[in-house]
């Protein structure tokens, strides 16, 4: 049953959208002025789910744009293409095209590398339209033109020509194409996406492909870019040679980081300014070009003191103004202890799993960096079921041993059998997938989202496999996603804490969450580097038995420099020192051991 | 039409490009290296280094006056720049930099054309280097052999600067480990602010040494800018010798093809660079982890 609540910004949406014509024209506002916005508004909309949302800031999205456009423009005016709907539809379907392309180059690298290929592409694209292409193009000249679409509805037929009548039309394209984008975030992808952007190491630790991620959100930009160049296109009655330009790209982040990126309306917002305040400075000013200057001057000013767009200070105005009180009233939030949690939630059957016999295996494991030898030779054995410690004084090489595990750095020599399959050289996600993950030794979590969302992302790694399209599919519908999140909520105390964003939370809580998003992906093998470092001792009391409960059902391998706790929990420890195994054997021998005691207090016997 | 004549004034014209484009990309290398700032004003300091330098000629009639004026007005602008706007952004998302950086160059670019207007404005090359001199297979302007020298020399002084002086060592080794530096006891600030100086003042220089060449319009730092970044991802991020490098073979690759079809420039450029990203992820002297 949808509840209105959950529709309100389609609602909002579609009312503003019907307002507009009876309102705008009192604000001075030409309708071609507000069909130019809601072009760029929709343009934006692709823009924002690559940059806001997913974190990739793209100067080179006038490629797409002008491909759509061109595309489009030469089938209605040259290939004499009937329909004008269908015309669009294939120029997006270019767009998209060329984008999955441009996207296997552009992606290959990450964050400014990433800015620089893009802006050398946009420009690429500009160079080919302009002369290569000119024939089909029409070079420097454009493809003027272009006609309006009409709707037959059976009984008349309605001619969306310009201005206000062209409205409905830009206008429902707007609405389906900002629908369509509100699925998609709210889209496990959507989760995955803004995962991407927080944290690209643990979303793809947890076990998602996030190239394959990340080459989706190009797409996407690129097919709504292509759109958007279709109607401006049909805006203009004329397809200008313009749209390709460095100029466009740079407009569009601009108009999207005055808006406010990572919101979906941001753009809109930021085209409504950016334009209206074009007009304002050209028209009732006078200025002539100098208003670009002035609009360079608020943007800077922006950026420098507006973080996240006007979007985002409208947020925070709203927070000073009305959430102090509501703060004030709320009961001051206790810290939740752990309840052991009488059903530990096992790990999820897959298959190949082992019930009994050896389900980890290293031999002969070794890493070099350089001339450093950060493990040599380990063989280590652990069996279903066990729970497994390994002490060692620093350096002794437990998390480089730990990194080649889970096959986060590959190993210099040896083999790695987990069960029963060799992993060695596999990739991180992979093994993942396969049942073997990792809490990490410094807290590696998805920082500006809330508890809950940070143990969704881990969990639809498990549930959904490494890479899926459901773009449009509600995270609600996911079979077992909530269970498994309130389950692991419960499991690590954190459920009264479950929609605060995890920037707030305090440093044990985080402790107990990044062992949370590693249980989330129910691994049958779990490792934990150092899950005690930085805890007060109750805390440590309350995280040792978490490990307990969790320890049902599933094979688990602790690092630990808290040897008390550690000898308490785990039932056989192994001793690195200086990259070799030093040793193995119950606490109690490990206790006695007199190599063991040498290798901490460096040969002072007592 | 062929003629080796012709062939070889394209490889010279690709060698002045190339030693132009590298003299500019190792500005931005550096900054980017040192500071981890990707300056997109990078371009626009360009053509307000050739503006600044028109201005110093406009006033007194001097070529060699109008380089070094452009070139300090360009080591204050950057200085200046970090000081107000860039310190601000050394703590904040990659993103947020490149967005007020391309703020800025907008409004570089405006202040220009508010100034100046659009029309181009000519520099023309001082009296001792006009005219023609023949290289044995073709004749070739003399300015432009001028331009090769002058930016060998201003990269053999930037190098001289990075690899012989005390700046230059905290230079290199904060382009390896800023954070290490810092903890060392010396003022990175201080040095960051210097490094975007010198950074600007190379493009600034490579402006007005190049106004002669073209023309100054408000626009050209656009094109100028791609270029660059082209031969930064061929070189390698923070590669001194890589920007170098890079520069050279960009200049060639536009040069040559342009002989053959000027349409095809910016293809070809692509496809070096898509070929080195695909064969050479981090560039052909980068190293993995300086991004």
């Amino acid at each position: 049953m949808p509840s209105p609540r959950r529709y309100l910004a389609e609602l909002l949406t579609a009312l503003g959208l019907l307002a507009a014509p009876f309102v705008l024209p009192h604000l001075g506002l030409a309708p071609n002025t507000a069909n130019r916005i809601l072009v760029w508004g929709l343009f934006g909309i692709g823009f924002d789910i690559l940059f806001g949302y997913t974190g990739l800031l793209s100067f080179g999205q006038a490629a797409f744009y002008g491909t759509g456009g061109m595309v489009a423009a030469y089938l209605l005016t040259r290939a004499g293409f009937p329909s004008v709907w269908g015309a669009l539809l294939i120029g997006m379907l270019s767009a998209a095209v060329v984008g999955w392309l441009v996207g296997l180059i552009a992606l290959r690298r990450t964050g400014i590398y990433f800015a620089m290929i893009t802006v050398a592409i946009g420009e690429v694209f500009y160079f080919v339209e302009f002369n290569p292409l000119a024939d089909w193009t029409g070079g420097e000249n454009g493809l003027p033109g272009v006609p309006t679409p009409s709707l037959y509805l059976g009984f008349t037929t309605l001619h969306f020509t310009s201005g206000w009548a062209l409205y409905p039309f830009l206008a429902a394209c707007y609405f389906v194409g900002i629908v369509l984008a509100l699925r998609i975030v709210r889209s496990p992808v959507g989760a995955i996406l803004s995962a991407i952007r927080e944290n690209p190491l643990r979303a793809t630790a947890v076990g998602h492909d996030i190239h394959s991620y990340k080459l989706t959100a190009f797409v996407i930009a690129a097919a709504y870019a292509g759109l958007a160049g279709g109607l401006l296109g049909i805006l203009q009655a004329f397809m200008p040679p313009e749209a390709f330009i460095f100029d466009t790209s740079g407009q569009l982040v601009m108009q999207t980081a005055i808006g406010g990126p990572g919101t979906l309306f941001g753009p809109l917002l930021g085209a409504a300014v950016w334009l209206s305040l074009q007009d304002f400075l050209q028209g009732a000013l006078g200025l002539g070009s100098a208003w670009k200057l002035v609009l360079g001057v608020v943007f800077v000013l922006l950026v420098c003191f507006l973080r996240h767009g006007l979007v985002g200070g409208i947020k925070d105005l709203w927070r000073l103004l009305f959430e102090r009180k509501r703060a004030e009233t709320e009961a001051p939030e206790e810290a939740t202890p752990i309840r052991a949690a009488p059903d530990s939630m096992p790990a999820r059957a897959r298959e190949g799993d082992l019930q009994a016999g050896t389900i980890l295996e290293a031999k002969g494991l070794t890493k070099r960096y350089g001339g450093l030898v950060a493990n040599s030779n380990i063989a280590f054995t652990v069996k279903a079921g066990e729970l497994r410690g390994i002490i060692g004084p620093n350096g002794a090489g437990k998390s480089t041993f730990f990194k080649m595990l889970t096959c986060e750095v590959p190993p210099s020599g040896g083999t790695i059998v987990f069960e029963g399959q060799d992993i060695t050289g596999k990739g991180v996600t992979e093994v993942c997938q396969l049942g073997l993950t990792k809490s990490y030794q410094v807290n590696q979590l998805f920082t500006r989202l809330t508890v809950r969302q940070n143990l969704t992302i881990a969990a639809l790694a498990d549930l959904r496999g490494r890479f899926r399209l459901d773009l449009f599919r509600s995270l609600e519908k996911i079979p077992g996603l909530q269970e498994r999140v309130q389950h692991t909520l419960g499991l690590v105390g954190l459920t009264a804490r479950a929609d605060t964003p995890v920037s707030v939370l305090a440093y044990g809580e985080k402790r107990r969450l990044e062992i949370g998003l590693a249980l989330a992906t129910s691994p049958s093998l779990l490792l934990l580097d150092e899950p005690l470092a930085g805890m007060s001792p109750r805390e440590r009391v309350e995280t040792v038995q978490l490990l307990k409960s969790i320890a049902r059902g599933r094979t688990m391998i602790v690092i630990d420099h808290d040897m008390d706790s550690l000898f308490e929990l785990v039932e056989w420890i192994t001793v690195l020192q200086e990259g070799r195994v030093l040793t193995e054997g119950t606490p109690d021998q490990i206790k006695s051991d007199p190599a063991v005691r040498e290798a901490y207090l460096g040969g002072v016997h007592a | 039409m062929f003629t080796w004549a012709n062939f070889f004034s394209q490889v010279f014209n690709g060698l002045a490009l190339g030693a132009l484009l590298a003299l500019i990309s190792s500005g931005l290398t550096i900054i980017y290296g040192t500071l981890g700032v990707l300056n997109l004003a990078h371009g626009a300091m360009f053509m307000m280094g050739g503006y600044a330098g028109y201005v110093v000629y406009d006033a007194t009639g001097s070529f060699t006056l109008a380089v070094a004026g452009g070139a300090l007005f360009m080591l204050v602008v950057g200085v200046v720049m970090e000081r107000i706007v860039i310190r601000h952004f050394y703590q904040r998302p990659h993103e947020d930099q490149l967005l007020v950086t391309f703020g800025i160059s907008i409004v570089m670019v405006e202040v220009v054309r508010l100034i100046f207007t659009s029309l181009s404005k000519t520099v023309p090359p001082p009296p001792l280097l006009t005219g023609i001199t023949s290289l044995g297979v073709t004749f070739y302007p003399t300015y432009r052999i001028a331009v090769v020298a002058i930016v060998a020399v201003a990269l053999l002084v930037l190098y001289f600067i990075l690899y012989r002086t005390k700046l230059g060592m905290i230079v290199r080794a904060g382009i390896e480990d800023s954070e290490m530096v810092d903890s060392l006891g010396i003022d990175v600030y201080r040095v960051f602010m210097i490094v975007f100086g010198i950074g600007s003042m190379a493009a600034g220089f490579a402006g007005i040494v190049n106004a002669p060449v073209v023309s100054l319009t408000p626009d050209i730092g656009e094109a100028i800018l791609v270029q660059t970044f082209v031969v930064v991802v061929i070189g390698g991020v923070g590669s001194f010798p890589g920007a170098v490098l890079g520069g050279l073979i960009a200049g060639e690759i536009i040069s040559i093809t342009s002989m053959i079809n000027p349409g095809y420039a910016y293809v070809m450029l692509f496809a070096a660079m898509t070929l080195v990203l695909v064969l050479r992820p981090y560039g052909l002297l980068g190293a993995r982890g300086r991004e």
